[in-house]
């Protein structure tokens, strides 16, 4: 479920992205946004799924999931996007997960 | 000149102002998880509705979820600015905040393992906004 989660909340992201690079000046272009409703309803989705995984899973496997979500949305950046992988966004995504399932074993014990 | 003018011209003025943002928007995030906390446990049940009248009677509650849809607000703005692949796993630092604050208010206690883990975040959160803006 958390899985499932963290694959619809990287979706969410993508959603939102492409719906605030569409954005402009005028005021419409918020509600006319089909990508903005799309992405946050999304991430209310996601948000939902998480909170149901969290009452009936164990962190320590919960976190890490919710760490591949930062993972999916690295691909869908290059995919959809065209961001570069670069060597700065590895490291820091490797040392941000690190320290999510750090997080996670520490609450355990 | 305004920032978010200079933000239009220049692709590195552009990237610390999303920074910014989402850094900015983590707090607040981290700020909604900690009333969220100190509300859930007046709610009453888990349908929908139960959490709908949770909302607006309980101030806990209504705040936390303002909170919410503030930062969701904030990263559409960011987004607009900056990187997807940059600015999303910066929303980490909401971890960091959050442990911190549980520390401050619930008095939570702080282990070698949490220290650990909430640094290597913040090292990867850094090494993130460290990197140059790519040309399209």
């Amino acid at each position: 479920m958390v899985f499932g989660a963290a694959f619809i909340g990287s979706f969410a992201a993508v959603f939102l992205k492409g719906g605030a690079d569409r954005l402009h000046r005028h005021v419409s272009s918020i509600w006319t946004n089909w990508r903005l409703a799309a992405g946050v309803s999304l991430f209310v989705l996601s948000s939902l799924l998480y909170l149901k995984g969290l009452k009936n899973g164990e962190l320590t496997i919960l976190y890490p999931m919710v760490s591949f979500g930062y993972i999916w949305t690295l691909l869908w950046s290059k995919l959809f996007f065209h961001e570069p992988i670069t060597k700065n966004k590895f490291v820091g995504l490797a040392l941000i997960i690190l320290g999510i399932v750090l997080l996670a074993f520490s609450k355990q014990s | 000149m305004s920032i978010f003018d200079q933000a239009k011209s220049d692709p590195r003025a552009a990237r610390r102002l999303a920074v910014a943002i989402v850094f900015v928007q983590t707090l607040l995030g981290a700020g909604a998880q900690i009333f969220l906390k100190g509300g859930t446990q007046q709610q009453r049940g888990e349908g929908l509705a139960d959490i709908v009248v949770t909302i607006f009677s309980n101030p806990q509650m209504f705040t936390g979820y303002a909170l919410y849809g503030l930062s969701a607000i904030l990263m559409v703005a960011a987004l607009k600015y900056g990187e997807l692949s940059i600015l999303y796993p910066i929303i980490a630092m909401t971890y960091v905040w959050v442990t911190i604050l549980s520390v401050l208010i619930y008095a939570e206690s702080v282990n070698l393992l949490k220290f650990v883990g909430l640094t290597s975040i913040v090292c990867g959160v850094a090494v993130l906004g460290m990197s140059s803006p790519s040309r399209k």
